[in-house]
């Protein structure tokens, strides 16, 4: 990653390479991929905007990205509120994933800017990236810093993954920086 | 603070009586939520000072969890609903 995010006059800007941006298409699309609604629903379930999923799901990085909204054992308000919310959730983490690949350099690397609702969209869809990797790769604080001073122990099969689970914190990072400084500049 | 005797009826006090608002919304630690993004959150979302972010987010961060806002049902499940949009791990409660 070359500089990382900085403020612009109403907005924030990158400078990507060609790579960056590879990787940054092919995570979006792996969002994409990950909060894509079960083909199942029905027409009816669609126009009043109530799903028909209640439960958690099963697969851990799916858990995480759709959590429970009621604390401890109230299973039944969770499920209810699965119900009425999450297929608005599914749907506001796609159009992020896509604003994200919209905004991104047709092919190539290159300058991209962002107003701030798309840089706002940029940011959750980083997060969104980052909490599937950070699940499918069991990370905690602990394993996080062993990474960052070099000490970590990675399985080679995950080395790729913890690789760029930590590149994308570092641009994650740039980019609330850079939001900071836009709410300065402007407030 | 008055030191007059407990009365049994106290009418004057109605506005002081607690408001039926016994919900809160609480955010849970988790090791891949960036701190300044957690305390970029607090801020854009309910509008706190960035002051009061940070220490929400190090509370959340030390403590393992902060309540974050207070209110109604109602009004909590819209803001569990924006922090799960934020990606972050919220959850609403009665605060007993």
């Amino acid at each position: 990653m070359t500089r990382g995010f900085q403020a612009v006059g109403g907005g924030v800007a990158i400078d990507l390479d060609p790579d960056d941006a590879e990787i940054l298409r092919a995570m979006a699309g792996l969002v994409l991929e990950l909060v894509d609604p079960p083909p199942e629903k029905d027409e009816f379930e669609r126009i009043v905007g109530i799903g028909t999923s209640t439960e958690k799901p099963d697969d851990p990085v799916l858990a995480r990205l759709f959590p429970d909204a009621y604390s401890g054992d109230e299973a039944d308000s969770s499920a209810d509120f699965r119900r009425y919310t999450e297929d608005g959730l599914r749907l506001h983490k796609r159009e992020n994933a896509r604003s994200l690949m919209e905004a991104l350099p047709a092919s190539g690397g290159g300058r991209v800017e962002l107003d701030l609702g798309t840089a706002h969209a940029w940011m959750k869809s980083l997060n969104d990236v980052r909490l599937a990797l950070g699940t499918r790769l069991g990370i905690d604080e602990e394993t996080q810093e062993a990474y960052q001073r070099g000490e970590a122990a990675v399985p080679e099969a995950d080395a790729t993954a913890m690789h760029l689970y930590d590149w994308l914190g570092v641009l994650q990072e740039s980019l609330v920086q850079a939001l900071f400084d836009a709410q300065r500049h402007s407030g | 603070m008055s030191t007059a005797p407990v009365e049994l009826e106290r009418p004057e006090t109605e506005g002081h009586v607690q408001p039926d608002l016994p919900w809160v919304t609480i955010v849970w630690n988790d090791p891949v939520n960036l701190m300044s993004y957690v305390t970029y959150v607090f801020q854009t979302v309910f509008g706190y000072p960035r002051s009061k972010a940070h220490s929400l987010m190090l509370d959340v961060h030390h403590k393992g969890r902060a309540v974050v806002s207070s209110g109604s049902r109602e009004e909590m499940e819209r803001d569990v609903s924006i922090l799960h949009e934020y990606g972050l791990w919220a959850t609403l409660q009665q605060d007993k």
